[in-house]
């Protein structure tokens, strides 16, 4: 009895009131329900939405957890540069940590408490259940933004986010872009200068600019559009000692998610598969124009174009992109056929963009959000397909 | 020419409580029921009222789309009472059985020399008629179309369900008087399925094209079945009759008699016995299970677990069930039963769910829904277990906004609710899938006929 019958009893209570939906919310975290089957089949598998969220949040803890040590390491090895000497060693301390705790996890806090208060806000509005989407958008969040994003920002960010890229469409499971990209986007747009540039990858690096002990926070995506030189390893980049978004840089763990994901079938391997390939295709298509000397190194392209295209897959958000942004399976390309060519056309454009786009380079973002609003109409092609079929076999009939 | 039917696709869903092989003979119950709910898409006209005498085989009621449809008391005796629900809605007609059974006589007939027209005229004049089901829309069949074939499937694959080869045994000479007669029925062929290594008693009919089905569930699904032998078409027709309901209009030529008594199977794990019994349709459910049952919190289920229909111990017998089921009711909370591993039901995910661990083990599934009503979120789960050429998260949706271009276009026409019995077992979102359908269904019917 105990806990489990008083909470029985306030459900009853709640019950068909305007607070059930925020109360269940609450309770089903506690207990599976003791709903059972009506009408239909009469027995169900184990499998719910929750259980599906909570296996995403799982897969990103590692990159969560690997950032908050990333963004002292970072900050330290700007200030003393012979740090990056030996990452590994100098990468798991209290002291990094700690900078992680002060600067990470009150974004984590700001994303889930206020992600979840809207959510529960029109729940409680609309009366129905809070669902479980924002669980993983509350986590991806604080995963692709710069370490030193104002918390003030990311509040009004996320209310935008949820409100306008899912709210006003019906909610989890009916909107058209994913929400933490439309998140992301609303920051990238709203507040440049927070978002992009050679300071805000770094914590405290924008406090410093212009000072004696100013630091650098440039991205290695940000030196190659300048054509600059970059100082880090391939197994910097692999294992992800590099400024960056806080949970994007180490595409080592970010691949041991991937390979969680594809092993419990809850992401799709059609995508994170074809868009690393299509990422992979564009590449190599800009190194075989440097190669051909089309472009010559005067040009502004000439950096990027020159990354060899493994390295296109390392840095910047690709793979986090194509294993947690990309999959997201309301807004992707719902048909398996479909998700092969949504996949691929995200990881293609996303380096193009990256290439090609003069302001901020970086184009995964971009490149999912322009192919979220495309997968439906993939979907509508495939799917032509198989109602052509379906035709053809009546014609062939009365023929 | 047969066509045999390999699919991979599906899922076998290993519960505990298969039947044994031992048939026990039910004596009589005091009381049966047939309920008009049974015949989807009918609408009753009644025949018989309160205090009538009725004969086993006279008609009780007649379909209102078509007073040809007679629908046949299952016992002799007196009908005690005609259960209405909501605006006057017959619901059920009772009858209380008399102790020595009496039987209406249509006289015996030999099909083989019978027109076509001869056998529908016999299968209307003794309540037959409703066995002979059709596709698209999975209704009792329309007289007046020609079907371009029709389908038997004798091969059971659905969670516990009966053992058809067990259940049909000795049944030959009804099976063989049947399809001749059905065979009439059709300008096309007869397909018969049967399980790739079992020894069907149809196996060895004449007159007909025998495929051999293996694969998972659900391949002994007679809508898998139509789909990869002769798929349907928009405009075509195809009928439907399970085995047993072949035995009872076989017999009905070689005895001029309806004999409604077919095998049970009572399975799941609450019956404390799961075994075969022989009990007539509309039987009442306490009478069937005896002391067999143990029902402190059950489900008791005329059907499989998939389709079957819940009914209560002073429940019937479905008409055309050969199947009742048992499990229990799963209405209690489970601590984080969200986030902790799972060994104990079945899942196609590996998300903390280790029932890929063990495929050949039997679990006892309740009635939980594990989860609650959400909006569809995963996407590619259903394919893995629908063998149909068919997007069916994409046809749900267009049955849900019921756009009626898109659900014919989808396939509408080629399937039934129980085609989608395991894509609504494994869905995240715990959408109600075969009543999606099934409602989807039931307005095309009305809208394109």
């Amino acid at each position: 009895m105990g806990l489990k019958q008083n909470l029985h009893n306030l459900k009853e209570k709640y019950k068909g009131t305007k607070m059930a939906p925020a109360f269940n919310a609450i309770h089903t975290f506690l207990y599976l329900p003791n709903e059972v089957t009506h009408g239909g089949t009469h027995i169900k598998a184990a499998d719910d939405l929750k259980r599906t969220m909570n296996i995403v949040i799982m897969a990103l803890i590692p990159c969560l957890i690997f950032g908050m040590f990333n963004a002292g390491y970072q900050h330290y090895a700007a200030i003393d540069g012979s740090l990056r000497a030996a990452p590994l060693a100098n990468f798991f301390t209290l002291d990094n940590l700690w900078i992680g705790v002060i600067k990470v996890l009150p974004l984590v806090i700001v994303s889930y408490g206020i992600g979840l208060l809207v959510e529960f806000i029109f729940a409680v509005i609309k009366g129905h259940e809070v669902e479980e989407g924002y669980l993983v958008t509350g986590m991806l969040v604080p995963l692709i933004v710069p370490v030193d994003t104002p918390l003030w920002m990311l509040a009004v960010a996320v209310v935008f986010g949820v409100v306008i890229g899912k709210e006003v469409f019906g909610g989890t499971g009916m909107n058209i872009l994913n929400p933490a990209l439309t998140i992301r986007a609303f920051l990238f747009f709203a507040y440049p200068t927070w978002m992009s540039g050679d300071k805000v990858w770094v914590y405290d690096a924008v406090n410093k600019a212009g000072t004696a002990d100013a630091i650098s926070g440039e991205t290695i995506l940000g030196s190659y559009a300048q054509n600059h030189e970059v100082v880090y390893t391939l197994w910097d980049k692999f294992f992800g000692f590099i400024p960056g978004s806080i949970g994007e840089t180490s595409t080592f763990l970010i691949l041991l998610g991937a390979a969680f994901l594809i092993f419990t079938k809850i992401g799709s391997w059609r995508i994170i598969l074809s868009t690393f390939l299509g990422a992979a295709v564009m590449g190599f298509i800009f190194n075989q124009i440097v190669a051909a000397d089309i472009i010559t190194e005067s040009s502004k392209f000439y950096g990027l174009m020159n990354t060899v295209w493994y390295e296109h897959l390392l840095i910047g958000g690709l793979a986090f992109g194509a294993v947690f942004m990309a999959t997201d399976p309301v807004t992707a390309a719902q048909t398996n056929k479909g998700k092969w060519i949504y996949g691929f056309l995200a990881g293609f454009l996303a380096i193009m963009i990256r290439v090609f786009n003069p302001a901020y380079p970086e184009g995964v973002m971009l490149a999912i959000l322009l192919m979220n609003v495309f997968a439906p109409t993939i979907d509508h092609y495939v799917v032509q397909g198989n109602i052509k079929k379906r035709l053809k076999r009546t014609k062939v009939k009365t023929a | 020419m047969s066509k045999d039917i390999r699919i991979k696709k599906g899922l076998d869903i290993k519960l505990v409580g298969a039947a044994e092989k031992t048939t026990t003979t039910i004596s009589l119950s005091s009381f049966y029921a047939v309920r008009p709910e049974d015949f989807h898409g009918i609408t009753p006209k009644l025949i018989a009222r309160e205090g009538t005498e009725v004969k086993a085989g006279e008609a009780l009621f007649y379909s209102k789309s078509d007073e040809r449809i007679l629908f046949p008391s299952p016992v002799s005796g007196k009908v005690v009472e005609i259960v209405r629900g909501a605006r006057r809605k017959v619901l059920a007609m009772k009858i209380a059985a008399d102790s020595t059974q009496e039987y209406k006589d249509f006289g015996t007939k030999d099909a083989a020399k019978m027109s076509a027209e001869e056998v529908k005229e016999y299968l209307f004049a003794s309540g037959c008629w409703p066995f002979v089901k059709q596709r698209p829309y999975d209704v009792i069949a329309n007289p007046n179309q020609a079907p371009k074939a029709i389908f038997v499937s004798a091969y059971a694959s659905a969670p516990l369900a009966a053992d058809l080869d067990f259940t049909l045994a000795g049944k030959d000479a009804e099976l063989q008087a049947a399809i001749t007669a059905i065979s009439k029925l059709t300008e096309g062929k007869v397909h018969v399925s049967v399980g790739a290594n079992s020894n069907s008693p149809l196996s060895s009919l004449s007159g007909v094209d025998i495929h051999k089905v293996s694969g998972p569930h659900p391949s002994g699904n007679v809508g898998t079945q139509i789909a990869k032998i002769d798929p349907l078409n928009k405009g075509e027709v195809v009928w439907v009759l399970t085995p047993q309901d072949l035995v009872v209009i076989g017999a009905l030529f070689l005895t001029g008699k309806l004999n409604l008594t077919r095998t049970i199977a009572l399975t799941g794990s609450k019956f404390s016995k799961p075994q075969y019994v022989t009990a007539i349709a509309g039987a009442m459910i306490a009478d069937v299970t005896a002391k067999n049952l143990e029902n402190d919190n059950t489900r008791i289920i005329s059907g499989n677990v998939l389709s079957g229909k819940e009914v209560k111990e002073d429940g019937f017998l479905g008409y055309y069930d050969n199947q009742i089921t048992a499990i229990p009711e799963g209405d209690d909370y489970e601590l984080f039963g969200w986030n902790k591993p799972v060994f104990n039901k079945i899942s196609t995910s590996r998300a903390f769910t280790f029932s890929w661990l063990t495929p050949k083990k039997k679990y006892d599934l309740n009635t939980n829904t594990n989860g609650e009503h959400r909006a569809f979120v995963v996407t590619g789960a259903y394919e893995q277990v629908f063998p149909l050429d068919i997007y069916p998260m994409q046809l749900l949706k267009a049955f849900m906004y019921k756009d009626l271009d898109e659900m014919e276009a989808l396939g509408g026409y080629e399937i039934a609710p129980e085609d989608f019995a395991l894509t609504e077992f494994i869905c995240v979102s715990k959408q109600p899938h075969q009543k999606i359908i099934r409602e989807g269904l039931d307005l095309m019917r009305e809208e394109l006929g």
